[in-house]
């Protein structure tokens, strides 16, 4: 009954983005696959009222005082935005480069990092890791501001290569000390206050006397600054294999940890290979190396072969109820729901990121993700919950079988296992043939949202 | 000396969120260097509760005091570890992970669940009330129950028509079967499933069979602690509690919100042991009760910026009252850099006491090393419990 475009259409949103309602879908499948990836690729080419809208509804989401403020902002820009990769990078790198809220207490400079991710998200690798070292979060999460030239630390340095760029196994632990060298005298104008006192945003600075201008040898080569060593990070096999690595597991399907990633192989080598041999062939161009991700078979193949993250599980069924026209206070809640499914924006567990995949799944947040998909998609007078109710009334009297194909079409489409499928279909006969004559359409309504309640409660729809 | 005790041994934790003022908890009430100091927030003389000499309990503890004089309150002064960050993230992780130089991923007490149980067997192991799981609780494999609302606790709970509610449930149950080559991360979902099926299958009839006669105050940290003793009393092998009471980060306006945090606690933990008292459920129980860190010793005109050198406190019906560890130095010359009391006992010597003395795990792998143990049980519960 699903048509193959429409799945492969969907797949594609629930990576770009948290989903799509079933108008977009049809509207984006009138064209060329690889003409919609590539206005994705190019979010700056969408325009963006997001911004505008936001400024006048929520405006302390884009001049923010507390972390909450900005994850709210990002969850409004993920579930009714136009522009669903741009904020998926953003939180892409955000896994990445895991830096914390609370150890600065400064919601500005946490808000100023993810803007950087924002804005050049798909840019050149050796620019977002220039960024990245600039940034006074990150040089305050990762200590760079105690990396003096007369006495290192090594914190930064060895992040940098371990959890950033290389992974484990690809420097040695001078190379960490020379990195650190590198880096000394990057800091910033004034320390970070504690709140409420953080009005005033701090700046980078490159303090000369407080650097360590000797050479220094890293894998090998001679380097002097910080830039010196991201430009032979960026040249490395490691690094390329490592950055693709990564995107396959956000963007493709689930990865072990990444602390076993030395030990072991990808699940799909080839698919790792190809990502790392654009990553080269393009000197780190991270939207090259999205491009060929997104236009491979391996991509197409991957449907629901990742476990939500509890941002894409909160946006999806806010996709699939329907986002508010303009964000309303309400999208404050959204960023407290990830944070009860494991998901804190703004405070990840450690600079490790969160364990995902399977990671994301234990009793407390399974129930918190079965219990806020049935409260939502509940009220069946929400503009998503109506159109699905809308377009199987439209396609008339149906079997029990065809009431539950409807629906789980139209909640993905997605597919369930023989199990799934048959609980679903024995509930679905309780009520017999479905009717919308003769004033029987309030009870088929109810009887709609109730299979849309079971749809989302069940294992298929932890998944993307 | 050793004891046995007729059920398995039980810790209940209860951390308190922002940092709470150990300063003015217990207070050298003596010392004119303190008054002089902290002439904001200081408790006027008369009003103190001494306890001796030197020191004397904030009105507001006065709860605390009882229990105190009655013998059941371990008070272990001056607890921190070096370099003790003053991040409240920080300070709370090193707590959760016992990992002060590294970012780590296992909470102590999720390691000590799965010494309980080894094969997830009991989903109620380890149970906290609260929001969010705390990073103390959490580790890969182990399952901990997370509890919101108990009265309210379980699957599709909006699903307000019973009969309905019950077939989903139901449908719920044969959907999150482990099947045959569908994967593991799909069997560990079903298996996730079910335990939270299992969990609260097993804690639906708790609230209705629980009856007491302690009435608990209408704030957070008083209901919290009635859900333990819910849970506790309904005997579903549940050996770890958690639950926080927040709002101890006073940098302004301390004398105000201080009393009323330091009077909700007191009288919370007064009630509880009563509670349980009354079912004949005190004797296994042991309260830890902790903080991230102490406050500066200076005031700032109206509360107190992040320090060190806090307290813990040790509660219970086995507990050997008293004073352990020893009470930082109030002198000057011995300020932690000129402005911070400094820490006088490790928070894994207390941890590790905890775990060595009443709930029989070794404690070297859970909290990283070995740590200096005080004594404040009565005696050492030994193994050969009926588990």
């Amino acid at each position: 009954m699903a048509d193959d475009r429409i799945e492969l259409m969907a797949h594609l949103m629930r990576r770009v983005g948290v989903g799509a309602t079933r108008d977009e879908l049809e509207e984006l499948v009138e064209r060329p696959y690889e003409e919609v990836v590539e206005e994705f690729l190019h979010p700056g080419a969408l325009g963006d009222p997001d911004q505008d809208i936001l400024d006048r509804y929520l405006p302390t989401s884009t001049n923010p005082e507390a972390p909450t403020a900005c994850a709210t902002r990002w969850m409004h820009n993920l579930a009714g935005g136009r522009r669903p990769l741009r904020e998926k990078m953003a939180l892409f790198w955000h896994q990445v480069f895991a830096t914390g809220y609370g150890k600065s207490s400064h919601a500005r400079a946490s808000a100023a990092q993810i803007e950087l991710f924002r804005e050049n998200g798909l840019g050149d690798m050796r620019q977002i890791l220039l960024d990245l070292s600039r940034d006074p979060a990150m040089i305050d999460w990762l200590d760079n501001s105690e990396n003096h030239a007369h006495a290192i630390n090594e914190n930064y340095g060895r992040e940098l290569l371990e959890l950033f760029s290389l992974g484990v196994g690809n420097y040695s632990e001078d190379d960490i000390k020379e990195v650190a060298r590198a880096f000394t005298g990057w800091t910033f104008t004034q320390p970070l206050a504690i709140f409420p006192y953080s009005i005033s945003d701090p700046v980078f600075k490159f303090d000369e006397a407080d650097h360590d201008s000797e050479q220094k040898t890293f894998l090998g080569q001679t380097v002097v600054d910080g830039a010196d060593v991201i430009e032979v990070i960026v040249k490395q096999e490691a690094c390329a294999r490592f950055i693709g690595r990564h995107l396959y597991n956000f963007f493709v399907a689930d990865e072990p940890p990444v602390p076993s990633w030395n030990e072991e192989p990808p699940r799909d080598q080839a698919a790792v290979d190809a990502l790392a041999a654009t990553f080269l062939e393009s000197d780190g161009d991270i939207r090259e190396v999205m491009r060929t991700l997104l236009n491979s078979d391996f991509f197409k193949a991957a449907r629901f072969q990742r476990v939500k993250s509890p941002v894409e599980f909160v946006g999806g069924v806010i996709k699939l109820v329907g986002a508010p026209r303009f964000p309303e206070f309400s999208v404050a809640r959204l960023s407290r729901a990830t944070k009860l499914m494991g998901q804190d924006l703004m405070n990840p567990p450690s600079v490790e990121g969160w364990h995902t995949g399977q990671g994301w799944i234990n009793s407390g947040t399974l129930t918190q993700r079965v219990n806020f998909a049935v409260e939502q998609v509940m009220d069946t007078s929400k503009p998503g919950i109506a159109a699905i109710v809308e377009r199987v009334a439209a396609a008339g009297d149906a079997t029990p079988e065809e009431l539950l194909d409807r629906c789980l079409d139209l909640c993905g489409p997605l597919d369930v296992s023989a199990q799934t499928r048959a609980t679903l279909v024995e509930r679905a006969e309780e009520g017999g043939p479905l009717s919308f004559g003769n004033g029987a359409s309030e009870e088929a309504e109810g009887r709609i949202g109730r299979m849309v309640q079971l749809i989302v409660a069940t294992p298929e729809y932890q998944f993307a | 000396m050793t004891t046995k005790l007729q059920k398995p041994p039980v810790l209940v934790v209860i951390q308190l969120s922002g940092g709470l003022d150990f300063l003015n908890t217990l207070i050298p009430y003596q010392s004119g260097v303190i008054r002089d100091a902290r002439p904001h927030v200081m408790v006027p003389m008369e009003d103190a509760l001494p306890l001796d000499d030197e020191l004397a309990w904030h009105p507001a503890a006065k709860a605390l005091k009882e229990l105190y004089d009655a013998g059941h309150v371990a008070v272990v002064q001056g607890v921190g570890w070096e370099n003790s960050s003053r991040s409240h993230f920080r300070a709370m992780d090193i707590w959760h992970t016992c990992e002060p130089d590294k970012i780590a991923n296992e909470g102590w007490l999720a390691k000590v669940t799965r010494e309980f149980d080894p094969d997830s067997e009991n989903p109620l192991t380890a149970v906290s009330f609260g929001l969010a799981l705390p990073r103390a609780l959490a580790a890969s494999g182990v399952n901990v129950t997370s509890i919101g609302d108990l009265d309210q606790f379980g699957l599709m709970t909006e699903v307000e028509a019973e009969e309905e509610r019950a077939k989903n449930l139901d449908s719920f149950k044969r959907m999150y079967t482990p099947g045959i080559g569908t994967g593991m991360v799909q069997d560990y979902l079903a298996e996730t499933g079910r335990s939270v099926l299992k969990g609260a299958d097993m804690l639906v009839d708790a609230p209705s069979q629980y009856s007491s006669e302690v009435e608990y105050a209408p704030n957070l940290i008083a209901q919290a602690l009635r859900d333990v003793a819910r849970v506790h009393t309904a005997g579903l092998g549940t050996r770890i509690f958690y639950t926080t009471h927040a709002g101890y980060d006073h940098h302004a306006n301390e004398t105000a919100m201080l009393p009323r945090l330091l009077t909700e606690l007191t009288e919370a933990i007064s009630d509880f042991l009563q509670d349980l008292r009354n079912h004949n459920a005190s004797e296994e129980v042991t309260i830890l009760v902790f903080s991230e860190f102490g406050r500066r010793i200076k005031d700032n005109g109206s509360g107190t910026d992040h320090g060190s050198g806090g307290g813990a406190y040790i509660i219970g019906d086995g507990v050997e009252g008293g004073l352990y560890g020893e009470y930082p130095s109030i002198e000057q010359k011995d300020w932690l850099y000129g402005e911070d009391m400094r820490h006088t006992i490790d928070f894994r010597s207390v941890y590790s006491t905890v775990l060595d003395q009443w709930m029989g795990v070794d404690p070297s792998a859970i909290v990283g090393g070995t740590f200096e143990q005080i004594n404040p049980y009565k005696a050492k519960v030994t193994a050969g419990v009926a588990r």
